[in-house]
C-alpha cells in the first residue's frame, strides 16, 4: 500500500509540474533571478544526491571511493551516460572479486 | 502548417524521437536494474516508469521509497527536482501552434522530457500536436521496455555485480556533472555548494537527524539561489 501511494505520489508530482505551465499560463518568467535558479536547479540536486552518498552506494566504501575516481574521470573525458555507468560498474565489480 | 497532413506531421515526430527512444532504453535499463536491486517486482518497477517518465525523479524517488521516506518528503523533493519542467512546459506553451485544444495540451504535457523538450525546441516552425505525439512514443515506449528489461535481469546476476551495481545510478549522475562544471565555473559553484550541504546534514550531529529527502531541498535551493544571485543568466542563451 505504501509503494502504491507513493509511486502515485510521484507520477501526480511530476505530471502537475509538466501540465500547469503548458495549459493556464500564457506570459514568460519575466524575473532574471528566478529564470537563473531553475537554471541551476538540476545540477545542484544532482551533487547533493550523489555526495557523499555515492560513498555507501556499495558494501566496501573504498571500492565506492575507486568506483567515483573512474566515474569523475570518464566524465571529464565527456564520455556517454552509458559508458561511464558501465565501466564503474565494472571497475567495482572488480574490486569486490579481486581485492 | 494547418493544412498539414496529420499522419504526415506524426511520422515526421517518430523519426525525431527514434533516437532519444534509443538512448532511453539504456538509461531505463539501469533504473530497472536499480529498483531491482533494491527489492522492487520488475512489475513495480514498470508502472513507476509508465506513470512517470523522467529519469533523475524516479532514481531520487526510489531512492526514498527504499528509505521509507514519508509522502510531504517524497511529493517535495520530486517537485523540487522535476521544476525544470515548468520552465520547459512554459517555453513550449509558446511554441505549440494555436488551434491545440486544452485536451491535447494536457497529453502533450505528460511527454516533456529534457530530450523531448530539446528536440522540439530546435523545430523551427510551431509545433503541432501530431508532431508531439509522434516525437514522444519511441520515447515513451524505450522507456517502459528498458525498465522492464533491466528489472527482470537483474535478479539473474551474481551478488557482487548486485552490489556493484548500486553505484551505476551515481556513476551516470557525475557523468552528467562533470561535462556541465567544465564548461560552467558557476555551475561548479552551484554543485560545490550542493555537496558541501549535502554533507553536512549527512554528517553534523543533530543537522544529521534531518531526512534525506528534505536535506537534498536544503541544499538545492541554497546552492542553486546563491548561484542564481552570483551568476544571473542572460535572457535566452
Amino acid at each position: 500500500m505504501y509503494l502504491f501511494i507513493a509511486i502515485l505520489v510521484m507520477a501526480v508530482v511530476t505530471y502537475l509540474t509538466r501540465v500547469v505551465p503548458i495549459v493556464f499560463f500564457n506570459k514568460k518568467i519575466q524575473s532574471v533571478y528566478i529564470q537563473s535558479f531553475l537554471h541551476y536547479v538540476p545540477f545542484a540536486v544532482l551533487g547533493a544526491m550523489t555526495f557523499p552518498h555515492i560513498f555507501y552506494a556499495t558494501n566496501n566504501m573504498l571500492y565506492a571511493g575507486i568506483g567515483t575516481l573512474a566515474a569523475l574521470i570518464l566524465g571529464y573525458f565527456g564520455r556517454s551516460l552509458l559508458s561511464v555507468a558501465v565501466i564503474t560498474v565494472g571497475v567495482v565489480y572488480c574490486c569486490n572479486l579481486f581485492l | 502548417m494547418k493544412n498539414k497532413c496529420y499522419k504526415g506531421e506524426y511520422k515526421r515526430g517518430i523519426k525525431k524521437g527514434l533516437p532519444i527512444g534509443l538512448g532511453y532504453l539504456y538509461v531505463s535499463i539501469a533504473f530497472g536494474m536499480m529498483a531491482a536491486t533494491g527489492g522492487m517486482s520488475p512489475l513495480n518497477a514498470l508502472i513507476i516508469s509508465m506513470t512517470n517518465l523522467t529519469s533523475a525523479g524516479q532514481f531520487a524517488g526510489i531512492g526514498l521509497i527504499f528509505n521509507g521516506a514519508t509522502y510531504i518528503e517524497i511529493a517535495l523533493t520530486i517537485f523540487i527536482i522535476n521544476i525544470r519542467y515548468f520552465l520547459m512546459s512554459f517555453s513550449l506553451s509558446q511554441k505549440l501552434s494555436a488551434n491545440v485544444s486544452t485536451l491535447k495540451k494536457a497529453i502533450i504535457a505528460f511527454g516533456i522530457t529534457d530530450e523531448v523538450f530539446t528536440m522540439a525546441s530546435l523545430e523551427k516552425e510551431e509545433l503541432s500536436y501530431e508532431f508531439m505525439l509522434g516525437l514522444i512514443t519511441l520515447p515513451y515506449i524505450g522507456w517502459a521496455i528498458g525498465t522492464y528489461l533491466g528489472a527482470a535481469t537483474t535478479t539473474l546476476l551474481p551478488g557482487s555485480m548486485q552490489d556493484a551495481l548500486g553505484i551505476a545510478l551515481y556513476a551516470m549522475f557525475i557523468a552528467l556533472i562533470v561535462p556541465a562544471i567544465r564548461q560552467s565555473r558557476a555551475i561548479l559553484l552551484t554543485v560545490l555548494i550542493a555537496v558541501c550541504f549535502s554533507c553536512i546534514f549527512k554528517y553534523v550531529p543533530y543537522l544529521n537527524n534531518i531526512s534525506s529527502g528534505f536535506a537534498i531541498i536544503i541544499a538545492t535551493v541554497i546552492a542553486a539561489g546563491t548561484a542564481a544571485y552570483l551568476f544571473p543568466i542572460k535572457e535566452e542563451s
